[in-house]
C-alpha cells in the first residue's frame, strides 16, 4: 500500500483515489462528519495490510487532505448555521442549565440541513417513482456540465503555465454567439444544434485568443487582460440584449429572443427532468483534454512550456505559439461551458446574468480537481451537487443558498492550504512536498 | 584551526564542504558531533551565535543588497542606532567603522558606492569587510575564486595573506588545486562527507586530485590528433545584444570544421552565452551571419536549427536544459518528441519513448531509479548525462556544448569528455564553451579566447596556460611585448591589467 508510483510528472496518477474521494463525499457531506474513519478492511487475517492501509490513509496524501477539507468545511458550515438561526442560538443562552436543549436543537438544524443537501443532490429516500427518484441526480448533472467545461478551461491553461482568470468572459462570449446562432440562423434540427455549439466554442476561442496573442507578442500579463476582458464581455452582453433583432419583441426588460428548439441540447431523462446532453459533451471534453495533455505532442509542448518555458524554448518548442494555443483551447472550453447555459435547460434566452458565475467557479473547480482533467470533472460534480442540494436546503430548511457558496469557498481554502489541514488533523508529513508543489505554486 | 592560519578545505562538488561550513556558521544544525571553539564546545542556533563566537563567512553567492551602499550593506543586521527609542540609524558611525576596517587591513572600498555598480571582485571585498567589522577571528571563504579573473584572484590571495598577518584564521573552501597550493598552510580533503586526508601544500596536484576523488584521475583527455574536414559552422561579424540591450557579442568571426573541437575560453560573461544563443536562434542577430554547412541560418527557428543536425548542451541545465518535473524519459525526447517514432501527427507514442529511454539510460550510464522518475531527483552529473544522451542520440553535424561539466562529479566529467571526443571522431564539428581553462585545453584542437564580446585570439592547445590566461584578461601578446594597444583591446594597456579584467567579470551579472 505504500505508493508504488513515485511522484512523477505524469498526471492522473490517482484517478482511482480521487474517484473514491468524490464518490465518498459527493452530496455526502452529512456522512462526511463521521467519515474521518471510513470503511477499513477487517484486520482479522492480515493485520499488517490493514495497518498499512490506515497508515497510508492518515498520511498527508491528496485523497486524505481533500476528504478532510470537506469535513472541515462541513463543520464550519454547521457552526455558521447555528449562529445564524435565532431560535437555536437562543438555546445557547441557558446552555449551562439545560445543555440538552442547545445540543438537540443544533443537531436537528444541522442534520436536517445537510440531509436536505443530500436529498436535493443525490437521492431522496422518500421519493416515489422514477421521475422523483432521478430528480436530484438530474439537477446535479445540470449544474455540473458547465462547471466541467470552465474547470477544464482553467486547468488546461494552468498546466501550460497561464492563469486563465477569464473563463467568465470567454463563457460570456460563448453564450452570446451560441444564442445568436440559436435564434438567428434558420437551420434544420441537428445541424442547427451543431452550429450553435460550435458558435459558442468560437466565441470563447476569440476571447481566449486576445490575451493569448497579447501575452505572446507583447508579454502583457494574461491575468490582467483576462480580467479586463471579463468586464468587456459582460457589458457587451448587457448592451447586445437590448438591440433590435436580439431583444424579445414581446418583452420590455433585458431578455433576448429564445433559442429555437432545433438548437437545444436534447434532454436525457424525459421532458420533466432537466438533465441534458451537455453532461455527455462534458465527459467527452474531459476525455479529450486528458488525451491532449498526456498523449499528444501538443500536450507535451504545453506541459513543457508550463513547467519550464526556458527549457522548452531551448528544445525548439515555440513558447509564444504554445501560449496562444493554450489560451484558444481554454477559450473554446469556457465557450462550450457558456453555450451549455443557453442551449441546455438552465435558460433558453440571453439575460445579463445568463452565465451566472460558472467562469469564476471554474477556477475553484480546477483548484479542487488539482488541475487534472478527471479530477476537475469530479470536482465539478461535487460543486454541481452542492448547488443542486443547496436549492433544496434553502426551500426545506430555510438555510440561505449563500451558505453553499461559503461551503465551496471553505473547501477550496482548506485544499489550498494543505499545511492547515495537516496541522489540524496531525497528519503524518509523508508526502507533503507533493501536495504543495501541485497547488501552492502560483495560486 | 590555529590562529593566523590559512586552512584549505578541498573536495569535489557535493563532497560536503559547504554543508560543513554552513554548520560552522550556524545555518544548519549538526545531527551529531560538536564544535569546539577555544577548547569549549559551542552550540550554534543561528548565524548570530556564530558571529558572537567570532566566526564570519563569505558565501559563494554574495549576500548583499544591490541597491544599498557599501556602508548600508555592512551595517545591515548590526545597525547602530542613536536617539534612544526613536532609533535613528547612525550612518556616520557605521561609515567611520567601514573606513577604519578597510584602512587597517588594506582593503580598499568606497563606503558610499552602491553595490550594484561595483565589479564582482570589489563586492567580494565588501563581504570580507562586512565580516571583519563584526570582529571575527575565523573567516570562512566559500569558493571565493569561482567568479574571479586570475588577476582578481591574485588580489584576493594578497588580501588573505594580510589578514593572516593580522592574526585572523581563514578557512578557504575550493576545488581549484592551484590556489590551494599557492596559499594554504594546511589542506584537509573531504570526500562524500568524510575527511579523507590532510596534506601539506607541497603535495603535487595529482596527489591532491587523487585524494579528492579517491582514485587516480586522468586530468588530461586521451585523444588522437584531429582530422578537420570542411567547415561546418561559419560565423562572420556577428553582433548580438544581451537581455538588457547591452552589446554582448561585438563582431565575432569563427569557423568550426568537421571533426575538430573548437574551444572558446574566457571569463564568464564575455559574450559566450549570447554567441551560442544567437547561433541556436534563441537570440536575435543584429548584424553578421551564421552559416551552417553552407546554408545561412538567418531567421531560422530554434527547432529548425536543431533539425538541421545541431546538438546543444545548454550552459544552465536546470534552467534551459531540463524540465525538472518531467520524467527522465520525457526529458530524453524533449526536442524530438514530435518526430517518429516518438510522435506521429498529433499523437505521442509513450511506448516508443519508454523503450528508447531504457536504451539511452543504459548506454549513457544514467543512474536513476527508473525512466519514469522526475529528472529533478537525479544528481547533477546524471542530469547532465541525460542532456548529453539526448543530444548525442541523433545524427549531428555540429555539437555545441556550453559548460558541459559544470557542477558535475569527476567520474561523469571523464565520461562526458570521452563522449564529446567520440562525437568528434565521428566527424562532427564541436563548439565547446567553458570557463574552466583545463577543460578547454584538454578537449580543444584550437582555442579561441573571447573577451568583451570579441575573439581576441585563436591559439593551439599547447599554448602555455599563462598566455591564455592573459588573453582571457584582455591582454594580447603584442600588447604585453610591445606595449602598444591593439585595436581589439582598447584600454587593455592604458588601464593596466586589473581594470579591464574587473570590468570583464563585472559584466557577468549582466549576462
Amino acid at each position: 500500500m505504500t505508493n508504488p508510483n513515485p511522484p512523477s510528472g505524469s498526471p492522473d496518477k490517482e484517478p482511482a483515489t480521487e474517484a473514491q474521494a468524490a464518490q465518498n463525499t459527493l452530496g455526502n457531506t452529512e456522512r462526511a462528519e463521521s467519515a474521518t474513519t471510513p470503511t477499513q478492511p477487517a484486520p482479522d487475517r492480515k493485520p499488517s495490510l490493514g495497518q498499512l492501509f490506515l497508515d497510508n490513509l492518515w498520511a498527508a496524501n491528496t485523497f486524505t487532505v481533500t476528504l478532510l477539507s470537506l469535513v472541515l468545511a462541513a463543520i464550519v458550515g454547521a457552526v455558521l448555521m447555528i449562529i445564524s438561526d435565532p431560535d437555536v442560538l437562543a438555546t445557547y443562552s441557558y446552555i449551562t442549565a439545560r445543555p440538552s436543549d442547545a445540543i438537540n436543537s443544533s443537531w436537528t438544524l444541522v442534520s436536517e440541513a445537510y440531509g436536505n443537501l443530500f436529498k436535493g443532490s443525490v437521492f431522496d429516500p422518500d421519493a416515489v417513482g422514477f421521475q422523483a427518484a432521478m430528480s436530484p441526480i438530474s439537477e446535479t448533472l445540470t449544474y455540473t456540465a458547465p462547471l466541467v467545461f470552465t474547470g477544464l478551461s482553467v486547468a488546461l491553461a494552468f498546466r501550460g503555465g497561464l492563469f486563465n482568470i477569464g473563463a467568465q468572459g470567454q463563457a460570456t462570449m460563448g453564450v452570446i454567439l451560441a444564442a445568436l446562432a440559436g435564434f438567428l440562423l434558420p437551420l434544420p434540427p441537428g445541424l442547427h444544434l451543431l452550429v450553435a455549439v460550435l458558435a459558442g466554442a468560437l466565441g470563447g476561442a476569440i476571447w481566449g485568443f486576445i490575451p493569448g496573442i497579447l501575452k505572446a507578442r507583447t508579454g502583457a500579463h494574461e491575468v490582467i487582460n483576462t480580467i479586463m476582458l471579463n468586464y468587456i464581455a459582460v457589458y457587451f452582453l448587457t448592451w447586445l440584449i437590448l438591440q433590435r433583432g436580439v431583444q424579445d419583441p414581446n418583452r420590455t426588460d433585458a431578455i433576448s429572443r429564445p433559442v429555437d428548439a432545433s438548437a437545444q441540447l436534447p434532454r436525457l431523462f424525459g421532458d420533466n427532468l432537466r438533465a441534458h446532453a451537455g453532461i455527455l459533451l462534458a465527459i467527452l471534453a474531459t476525455w479529450a483534454v486528458a488525451w491532449l495533455l498526456n498523449r499528444s505532442t501538443l500536450g507535451f509542448e504545453l506541459r513543457a512550456v508550463g513547467a519550464n518555458p526556458d527549457a522548452a524554448r531551448t528544445a525548439g518548442i515555440s513558447v509564444t505559439r504554445t501560449y496562444v494555443l493554450i489560451m484558444v483551447f481554454a477559450g473554446v472550453l469556457a465557450g462550450l461551458g457558456g453555450s451549455n447555459m443557453v442551449l441546455g435547460t438552465t435558460a433558453s434566452a440571453l439575460t445579463p446574468l445568463v452565465v451566472a458565475q460558472i467562469g469564476f467557479d471554474g477556477i475553484l473547480v480546477a483548484l479542487l480537481g488539482r488541475v487534472k482533467p478527471w479530477g476537475v470533472a469530479l470536482a465539478a460534480l461535487l460543486f454541481g451537487a452542492l448547488q443542486a442540494g443547496g436549492n433544496r436546503m434553502q426551500s426545506y430548511s430555510g438555510i440561505s443558498l449563500e451558505l453553499v457558496t461559503v461551503l465551496q469557498a471553505l473547501i477550496v481554502i482548506f485544499i489550498a492550504a494543505p499545511a492547515l489541514v495537516k496541522a489540524i488533523f496531525q497528519l503524518r508529513a509523508a508526502r507533503a512536498a507533493r501536495l504543495q508543489t501541485s497547488l501552492a505554486k502560483g495560486w | 584551526m590555529e590562529p593566523g592560519e590559512i586552512h584549505a578545505l578541498l573536495g569535489e562538488n557535493g563532497a560536503g564542504k559547504s554543508t560543513l561550513m554552513n554548520v560552522l556558521y550556524g545555518l544548519y544544525q549538526p545531527d551529531e558531533g560538536e564544535i569546539l571553539v577555544d577548547g569549549r564546545p559551542l552550540k550554534l542556533k543561528g548565524p548570530s551565535d556564530a558571529i558572537a563566537a567570532g566566526i564570519g563567512m563569505v558565501h559563494q553567492h554574495f549576500m548583499l543588497v544591490p541597491v544599498f551602499t557599501v556602508t548600508e550593506n555592512i551595517m545591515l543586521g548590526a545597525e547602530q542606532v542613536r536617539g534612544g527609542i526613536a532609533g535613528f540609524l547612525d550612518r556616520r558611525r557605521a561609515r567611520r567603522g567601514v573606513a577604519e576596517v578597510s584602512e587597517r587591513y588594506n582593503l580598499r572600498v568606497d563606503p558610499d558606492a552602491v553595490i550594484e555598480d561595483l565589479p564582482v571582485g570589489v563586492q567580494q571585498r565588501v563581504e570580507i569587510v562586512k565580516a571583519l567589522t563584526r570582529d571575527v577571528d575565523l573567516l570562512i571563504l566559500d569558493e571565493p575564486t569561482a567568479v574571479l579573473t586570475p588577476q582578481e584572484t591574485e588580489e584576493l590571495l594578497a588580501v588573505m595573506r594580510s589578514l593572516k598577518a593580522a592574526g585572523k584564521s581563514i578557512v578557504f573552501i575550493t576545488h581549484k588545486l592551484g590556489e590551494v597550493k599557492a596559499i594554504a598552510d594546511r589542506i584537509t580533503v573531504i570526500r562524500r562527507g568524510k575527511t579523507v586526508g590532510t596534506a601539506s601544500p607541497d603535495a603535487s596536484r595529482d596527489e591532491l586530485a587523487a585524494l579528492m576523488v579517491g582514485r587516480s584521475v586522468r586530468l588530461t583527455v586521451d585523444k588522437s590528433p584531429a582530422t578537420p574536414g570542411k567547415p561546418i559552422l561559419e560565423v562572420t561579424g556577428l553582433v548580438v545584444d544581451d537581455d538588457r540591450q547591452v552589446r554582448a557579442v561585438d563582431g565575432v568571426d569563427l569557423t568550426v570544421h568537421a571533426g575538430e573541437v573548437l574551444g572558446v575560453a574566457g571569463v564568464q560573461g564575455n559574450g559566450q552565452t549570447e554567441l551560442i544563443e544567437a547561433i541556436m536562434g534563441l537570440r536575435p542577430v543584429l548584424a553578421g551571419s551564421v552559416t551552417l554547412d553552407g546554408q545561412p541560418v538567418k531567421g531560422w527557428s530554434t527547432k529548425k536549427v536543431l533539425r538541421a543536425g545541431v546538438g546543444y548542451v545548454p550552459e544552465d541545465r536546470s534552467v534551459d536544459g531540463l524540465v525538472k518535473e518531467f520524467s527522465v524519459a520525457e526529458n530524453l525526447v524533449l526536442d524530438i518528441y514530435d518526430r517518429p517514432p516518438f510522435g506521429t501527427g498529433l499523437a505521442l507514442k509513450p511506448d516508443a519513448i519508454a523503450k528508447s529511454a531504457q536504451e539511452r539510460i543504459e548506454q549513457f550510464d544514467v543512474r536513476t531509479s527508473s525512466a519514469g522518475a522526475p529528472v529533478g531527483t537525479l544528481s547533477g552529473g546524471n542530469q547532465q548525462k541525460v542532456i548529453v544522451a539526448r543530444e548525442l542520440s541523433r545524427p549531428l553535424k555540429l555539437l555545441i556544448a556550453a559548460q558541459p561539466t559544470r557542477g558535475v562529479d569527476v567520474g561523469s566529467i571523464e565520461f562526458i569528455h570521452s563522449q564529446v571526443i567520440r562525437e568528434r571522431d565521428h566527424g562532427t564539428a564541436v563548439l565547446l564553451v567553458s570557463s574552466e581553462l583545463d577543460e578547454v585545453i584538454g578537449l580543444a584542437d584550437r582555442i579561441a579566447v573571447m573577451y568583451r564580446g570579441r575573439i581576441i585570439g585563436v591559439v593551439g592547445p599547447d599554448t602555455p596556460r599563462e598566455e591564455i590566461g592573459l588573453l582571457m584578461a584582455g591582454i594580447t601578446p603584442d600588447a604585453v611585448a610591445g606595449g602598444g594597444a591593439t585595436a581589439s583591446t582598447p584600454g587593455a594597456v592604458t588601464d593596466g591589467p586589473a581594470t579591464p579584467a574587473a570590468e570583464g567579470t563585472g559584466s557577468e551579472d549582466e549576462a
